[in-house]
């Protein structure tokens, strides 16, 4: 039972508040894209065991959706921040850094 | 024989008697007893029979550890199966029955298996029962079944009702002994906000009942100040009776309160389920003794050295008159001592060790017990009650050396932590070699959401097995919780605990060590499911090595008590026979719950009607009154159709669907999604949104549109209605308003985060009435307030005014190809509006319809609904839906999707309609065939229908469905599959039945 | 192999069974193999069967990171059906059937597939239609279901409150060859078999790296040290993306967390299959007697073997709904697999971008019905180098060309 806090509202949501939308800083590719291209931004999602990058949606609170960098083989929260950006802010990935020394890095 | 003795008995109350019946024979006991202390006292040790073998079974324990005493508890709408008696608190009028047997607990038929056990080791069935193949299923599997299984399965509904609450602490601490009271008093003092919980109706765990000192008092004493002081914290909270059955993530644990287990139909909740949410979780649960392998170690009779300690100090009941102790270490001599001292008589005490010492020792020495050092039990004699015990050394084979006479075995095979909540979120355990058992590793915490320790154990749970050490690490424990919580406990002395000076243990896994193949068949490791020292061994010799594998091949851990008694020692002899280090074999996983919990706890108040959330419109009630079907679409209660007195439901559907065409029809659209769409960019916005354009909209007029996912894929469509110049309004299906709201929101929020939009979803501030049907102006301009003619509110325009006083909007939109008004009013409003709305209109005829009839006539007039023309994977341009496309458009939602070859393909299959040859309806969900099969052997398809009904209006079949290339095929006739294997010939036709031109709802 | 029957019970019994022989070898790894599966579960141990009956290939070695059997094999409730909606489902799932009709005489090991019938309710009218839908392509596709009535569904089912408040029974999909099998059985008696033909199932061997030559696979790394094969079959459910990863490609897998539990065991009360899409549930009673109830996923990665509660809470309340009498009984355990979820819930049997290199993957929920036919097609696919119908439809590539198989679109769950 993950709790996430909604970095709009400060609520420290508990999962039944919030709904899930999978991997984060998607960059969406429409008409004028390949084939490969749009098959890669609909389908071949990161699915990694450790740190990852997501949505959620603070549904039965603020009804915003924000961003969580998560640890999918311990559930570990590293840090969530506002949807609107285009990469993890700088000071997420420091703190996955140091609390994951050997991680390859957002990309 | 057991019995209640004289005096003593710390938990019951002499003076207030309680009877109950068990397998109906009368019996009394006392408040405060436990159901199974209350059947020792009534010499009732035979209690159930095994899963596998129907043997004999009697109480083993006297906590939750319990394998054996599992009964029928209630009758009727109260029964309540595998009940375990150790842990049901007794109460007047109790009525239990054993299980497992037939006909009797004393003359079980299916004891057969006993006898036949040496043919039915594990994984017999395996092995077996291949050949002939149908026997399986038809003679072997039933019979199987039938002699499984434990409970009756209960009759009726639950008569009892769930409650479920929610929580939050900085600490929760489980367990109520010294341990968890301690680490309660440090954290509580400290300002924590703490819960404590304890899954007994008492406090102070086994302190009391093992005579231990606390500083300077006896436990008892210590125990009822520690509580006395935790009830006086303002920031604590004690709560007994209270089971903490599992930790999940992020400290989030769950608890079973049995409310009103002990005082049933006093119409409180049976139980309540907690939802903690806890900053930091300690566990204070203890350890769970563990039972010695020795031959007949499952007889009636034969129990756990503590619980036979607690069944006389706690309850004063004796197990037996006589009882032969056998232990591994020196807290087995705890119970020999506290039956001399109940005045029983205790043979000897069989002590596996070859040089027993220690305090306990010496007093059990200084008492005249007998200690038989360095012996083991060769075997239990006895059948539904132990009547001796061969001694043979604990280094041989089992060469009997003497027989002792007596009616009780108490064992102790060493202590094991429990160490369940410990490890549900992946905590890590560690090998205590010196006590032969697995203990929380403190470096491999569960984590919590923050990367730190959820969990932390104290005392006995983390492997500090006498009082003195427990109280010093729960203190200990307490102030790691609160420095991770950054608070400081506060200054206090420590409580201390006289240090008893106990001997080592020595691990004994079989006794004797060198015991026979003949004697390892007959010990017990797992009781109810009857595993065998000697199958834990089979397991082994056949490759089934891991203990995974072992305990599947086996069953062994896998009955009711989760393997608290058998885990331990299974891996154990497992390791032995794989020549391999016991923590090298590892545990298998603990899973919640801790202890069974009732389903019904778990489902809480959610039951009934109101088991899911449930949504009305505000004309629910007159619905209700007037006799409506209702059918569930989402959440959402809409009639079906409203019968008469006589009408079956399609009868009714007919009735409406004419009277609507030819009168006046009044269908509750409330369901209908609303979703106002407003801003600068709100245009743009609706443009990705919609595969139409929407931004060039006028004011005042509505259009309908189309949306699809990003596959291309149709997921809902509706009317919008452009507001003013910078609102629209987005009508959705009723199943799709909350989905579609949140679709905007998502890409609003997470694409287009720039753009200037903001959305509302006001589905339910609105009441929604279609008035249809020819006489649809009359009653409008009979209730009178706004100009509904022709031309002030052409078709697909709308205007705000009032109706009969009601202030409202509306719509000038047909979804049935009548003459058709959508009016909104505020959902106050909705139920007067709707009463004026047929008290105007009975002179026209006015009734009300239901879903049916409105699916009937859009299918008549040709309009696609989503969910039936579409299933997810039908795009707009199989439906024809093209004109609702923009072509000019660079871009919108599932644009790029649709342009993919196999979506973008001419041989897709394309919506037309059906019309069979001999005007019969087509089967719902039939396919056209096609000649052939397909590599697979399958018959070739080329089309399905998707809408099929008989049409009231025009007195046949008609249908719509998708064929191969359809509309190029005008006037061909294929053939629909039926079920029976006959096929439906049908021509194919316009999907248009009714009205083409659009004379009706155009006037 | 000694053969396993009544007879060989009763000879060793006399000897306390002390005679019985390993199920399967623990062998130490050959330095090279024809083919090597990654991923000893049912599936993988499947495709070795048939790599080896079917086409005489037997120079195998199946490597398991754990135990054999111990991922989703072992863990789930155990239904076989094959009443799909689409073509290539219901092929593939009817061949598996079938398969597990004569299981346990294949392999000479009880298998306990027990066709005890699985229904389907259906509880709106949209539902209806949809499984009217189902039955129909059930009929033309050779898969033998019908669509009941609600005093049929209580006949089978006395348990069932057909007439609940929010949802009542409006009928059933039934497939009467449905049923259920023992999950672990099915993987040692794959793994007995397999052993018998010489194939070499090593366990406690985790692939580490994939080595290629020239755009083809040549072996790979492993905690056991490197070992080269000719071919290479990736079968690793819930880890599929880490195992593709190594072999260089990237699959459309999500790995999400699904939940099961057991109740108590009681006497028998339930002699069939029932799931309950609408208000998702569905449950069984295991021969032991235990209600085996599924719940659902949680919508998020997750590689724990644990999910989240509320959607124990949330099944338990819809089956209370559907089967009041279970109210009282108890949960024993709760537990949850990792499945990996495609983009259109149906699996991948397929080629990859590396030469010799295949993957079958994707199962989402529904994966221990399926394992017989899905070594079977596996195994074809391995043999030749290219798909046989069963596993034609099921390529990798498809979602480029939204070429999907989707089932959702009448039964709602694939379970």
């Amino acid at each position: 039972m993950l709790l996430l806090e909604c970095p709009y509202c400060g609520v420290k949501a508990e999962e039944t508040e919030l709904s899930p939308g999978y991997e984060a800083h998607l960059k969406r590719y429409g008409p004028g894209s390949t084939d490969e291209e749009f098959e890669a931004y609909m389908f071949a999602r990161k699915n990694p065991k450790g740190v990852h990058f997501e949505r959620w949606r603070h549904t039965y609170g603020c009804g915003k959706w924000f961003l969580a960098a998560r640890c999918t083989a311990t559930l570990e929260v590293f840090g969530t921040y506002p949807a609107q950006v285009g990469e993890p802010p700088a000071e997420i990935i420091e703190k996955i850094k140091a609390r994951r020394p050997d991680w390859k890095g957002y990309k | 024989m057991s019995t209640r003795l004289a005096k003593g008995g710390r938990l019951i109350d002499r003076s207030a008697a309680l009877d109950f019946t068990f397998n109906g024979k009368r019996m009394k006991g006392f408040a405060g007893d436990t159901l199974g202390a209350a059947l020792l006292a009534n010499d009732q040790m035979l209690v159930g029979r095994s899963f596998k073998y129907h043997r004999p079974r009697g109480i083993v324990a006297a906590g939750p550890e319990e394998p054996n005493a599992l009964v029928n508890l209630g009758s009727g709408a109260r029964l309540e199966p595998n009940q375990r008696v150790t842990i049901t608190e007794l109460f007047d009028g109790l009525e239990a029955t054993s299980q497992n047997h037939w006909p009797s607990l004393e003359f079980d038929v299916g004891v057969v298996n006993n006898y036949a056990a040496r043919f039915l080791p594990a994984g017999f069935y395996y092995k077996t029962f291949i050949h002939p193949r149908p026997f399986w299923k038809h003679v072997f599997e039933p019979v199987i079944r039938q002699s499984a299984g434990l409970g009756k399965a209960p009759k009726d509904r639950d008569a009892d009702r769930y409650e479920q609450a929610y929580a939050f602490c900085d600490l929760l601490v489980v367990g109520g002994g010294i341990a968890g009271l301690q680490a309660a008093l440090v954290a509580g003092r400290a300002g924590a906000r703490v819960l404590l919980l304890e899954q007994a109706a008492h406090w102070g765990g086994r302190a009391p009942v093992d005579g231990d000192v606390i500083d300077g008092k006896p436990a008892g004493e210590w125990v009822d100040e520690a509580v006395a002081a935790l009830e006086g914290m303002e920031n604590v909270t004690l709560r007994a009776r209270c089971m903490a059955a599992g930790v999940y993530d992020h400290g989030y644990v769950l608890a079973d309160e049995k409310v009103a287990d002990h005082t049933p139909g006093d119409g409180r909740p049976k139980h309540r389920l907690w939802r903690i949410r806890a900053g930091k979780i300690l566990t204070a649960t203890g350890a769970i003794e563990r039972p010695l392998s020795f031959a007949g170690n499952d007889i009636p009779g034969v129990m756990l050295a503590a619980s036979v300690r607690d069944y006389v100090v706690n309850w004063a009941v004796s197990p037996g008159d006589r009882t032969v102790v056998v232990t591994n270490n020196d807290d087995g001599y705890r119970t020999a001592i506290a039956l001399r001292e109940a005045g029983l008589a205790v043979p000897a005490i069989v002590d596996a060790r070859s040089a027993p010492a220690g305090a306990l020792v010496e007093k059990a020495r200084a008492l005249g017990l007998r200690i038989e050092a360095g012996r083991g039990i060769a075997k239990v004699k006895g059948g539904k009650r132990v009547t001796s015990v061969a001694i043979c050394l604990q280094a041989g084979e089992g060469a009997v050396i003497d027989e002792i006479a007596c009616d009780a075995v108490a064992m102790s095979g060493g202590w094991s932590p429990v160490v369940h909540l410990w490890s549900h979120c992946g905590g890590k355990l560690t090998w205590d070699r010196v006590q032969a058992c697995f203990r929380p590793d403190p470096g491999r915490a569960p984590l919590n959401h923050d990367g730190g320790a959820m969990v932390y154990a104290a005392g006995a749970s983390n492997g500090e097995m006498t009082a003195a050490a427990a109280l010093a690490d729960a203190t200990e424990q307490a102030g790691a919780v609160l420095a991770a919580l950054g608070m400081k406990p506060k200054r206090a002395k420590a409580p201390v605990a006289e240090a008893v000076a106990e001997g080592p243990m020595e691990a004994v896994w079989i006794m004797p060590q060198g015991a026979s193949v003949e004697l390892k068949s007959k010990m017990w490791l797992d009781y109810q499911n009857d595993v065998k020292v000697s199958d834990v061994q089979l397991a082994a010799r056949e490759g089934y090595e891991s203990v995974e594998h072992t305990k599947r091949y086996t069953t062994l851990g896998m009955a009711t008590d989760q393997g608290k008694l058998s885990n331990i020692n299974g891996l154990a002899v497992l390791a032995g026979a794989l020549n391999a280090d016991i923590p090298q074999v590892g545990t298998t996983t603990f899973r919640p719950p801790y202890v069974p919990v009732t389903l019904g706890a778990l489902a809480g108040e959610a039951r009934g009607e109101i088991f899911q959330p449930l949504r009305r419109t505000p004309m629910h009630d007159w619905h209700e009154r007037n006799g409506a079907y209702f059918e569930p679409v989402g959440l959402w209660r809409r009639p079906y159709c409203f019968p008469r007195a006589g009408e079956t439901h399609e009868q009714a559907v007919h009735r409406e669907v004419v009277n609507t065409r030819e009168r006046l029809g009044l269908l509750d659209a409330s369901t209908l999604g609303k979703i106002i769409v407003k801003g600068p960019d709100a245009g743009r916005f609706l443009d990705m949104l919609y595969t139409g354009v929407m931004s060039t909209l006028p004011v005042g007029k509505c259009r309908y549109g189309l949306m699809c996912n990003e596959q291309g894929f149709l997921s809902d469509d509706g009317v919008v209605a452009r507001i003013d110049e910078e609102t629209w309004l987005c009508h959705t299906t009723s199943g799709g308003a909350d989905r579609i709201h949140a679709w905007m929101e998502d890409w609003l929020q997470c694409e287009w985060w720039d753009w200037q939009v903001f959305t509302a979803n006001v589905t339910e501030q609105y009441a929604q009435v279609a008035v249809v049907g020819p006489n649809a102006r009359k009653v409008l301009e009979k209730l009178g307030g706004m100009d509904v003619s022709k031309e002030a509110l052409p078709f697909m325009t709308w205007a705000d005014g009032t109706l009969g006083g009601f202030p409202c909007r509306v719509y000038r939109i047909s979804f049935s190809g009548e003459l058709s008004y959508e009016i909104a009013v505020p959902a106050s409003h909705g139920a007067a509006f709707w009463e004026a709305l047929h008290a105007a209109g009975a002179e026209f005829g006015a009734m009300p319809y239901g879903t049916e009839a409105l699916h009937i006539m859009r299918a008549e007039k040709g309009f696609i609904m989503i969910g039936d023309e579409t299933d997810g994977t039908v795009i707009p341009q199989d439906l024809n839906l093209d004109w609702a496309i923009s072509k000019k458009k660079a871009d919108y939602l599932g644009k790029r999707g649709q342009a993919r070859n196999f979506l973008a393909s001419a041989d897709r299959w394309k919506l037309v309609g059906f019309e069979t040859l001999d005007g019969s309806v087509i089967p719902d969900g039939s396919y056209v065939v096609a000649p052939g099969v397909n590599a697979n052997g399958q018959g070739n398809t080329q089309g399905r229908v998707t809408s099929t009904y008989y049409s009231p209006t025009l007195k046949k079949g008609i249908a719509m469905g998708l064929l191969l290339r359809g509309p190029s095929r005008m006037g061909e006739v294929v053939e629909f599959n039926t079920v029976t294997g006959g096929t439906v010939k049908a021509r194919v036709v316009d999907p248009v039945f009714y009205d083409k031109d659009g004379e009706k709802q155009n006037v | 192999m000694r053969r396993y029957s009544v007879f060989a019970i009763a000879r060793e019994a006399l000897r306390y069974h002390t005679g019985w022989e390993r199920a399967w070898k623990s062998p130490a790894p050959k330095a090279a193999y024809d083919a090597i599966i990654v991923g000893a579960g049912g599936h993988g141990l499947a495709t070795a069967y048939y790599l080896g009956k079917n086409y005489g290939i037997t120079n195998v070695a199946i490597l398991e990171k754990g135990w054999l059997g111990g991922g989703n094999t072992g863990r789930n409730t155990t239904i076989i059906r094959s009443n799909y909606l689409q073509d290539s489902s219901a092929a593939i799932y009817e061949k598996s059937r079938s398969l597990y009709e004569t299981l346990s005489q294949d392999l000479n090991y009880n298998v306990m597939f027990s066709p005890r019938g699985v229904m389907m309710l259906a509880q709106t009218h949209h539902e209806v239609r949809g499984y009217m839908r189902t039955a129909h392509a059930n009929a033309l596709q050779g898969v033998q279901t019908e669509f009941i009535t609600p005093q049929r569904v209580k006949e089978l089912c006395p348990i069932l409150n057909i007439e609940g408040p929010r949802y009542p029974v409006l009928g059933a999909l039934w497939q009467a060859r449905g049923g259920t099998g023992r999950h672990d059985a099915v993987a040692w008696g794959y793994a007995r078999a397999c052993s018998d033909m010489g194939m070499d199932i090593i366990q406690q061997c985790e692939v580490t790296g994939v080595r290629s030559e020239g755009g083809k696979v040549v072996g790979v790394e492993t905690t056991k040290g490197y070992i080269g094969t000719k071919k290479l079959g990736i079968v690793v459910a819930g880890h599929s993306g880490q195992v593709a990863e190594m072999a260089g490609f990237r699959l459309p897998v999500e790995a999400v967390a699904l939940q099961a539990l057991v109740s108590e065991p009681i006497k028998p009360c339930m002699d069939i299959v029932v799931m309950a899409n609408t208000v998702h549930g569905y449950m069984s009673q295991s021969d032991k007697g235990e209600m085996v109830i599924g719940g659902g996923t949680d919508g998020f990665n997750n590689y724990t073997q644990r999910g989240s509660f509320h959607h124990i809470e949330e099944t338990l309340r819809a089956l209370i709904e559907t089967f009041p009498i279970i109210s009282r009984l108890k949960m024993l355990r709760q537990w949850g697999g990792i499945v990996d979820m495609t983009g259109d819930r149906s699996p991948i049997i397929s080629k990859t971008p590396l030469g010799n290199c295949f993957i079958n993957c994707g199962w989402g929920t529904g994966g221990f019905k399926a394992i017989p036919g899905s070594g079977w097609a596996m195994a074809e696919l391995m043999a030749k180098g290219e798909p046989g119908p069963l596993a034609a439809e099921f390529d990798m590539w498809r979602f480029k060309e939204g070429r999907f198989i989707d089932e959702s679109v009448a039964a709602g769950v694939a379970h």
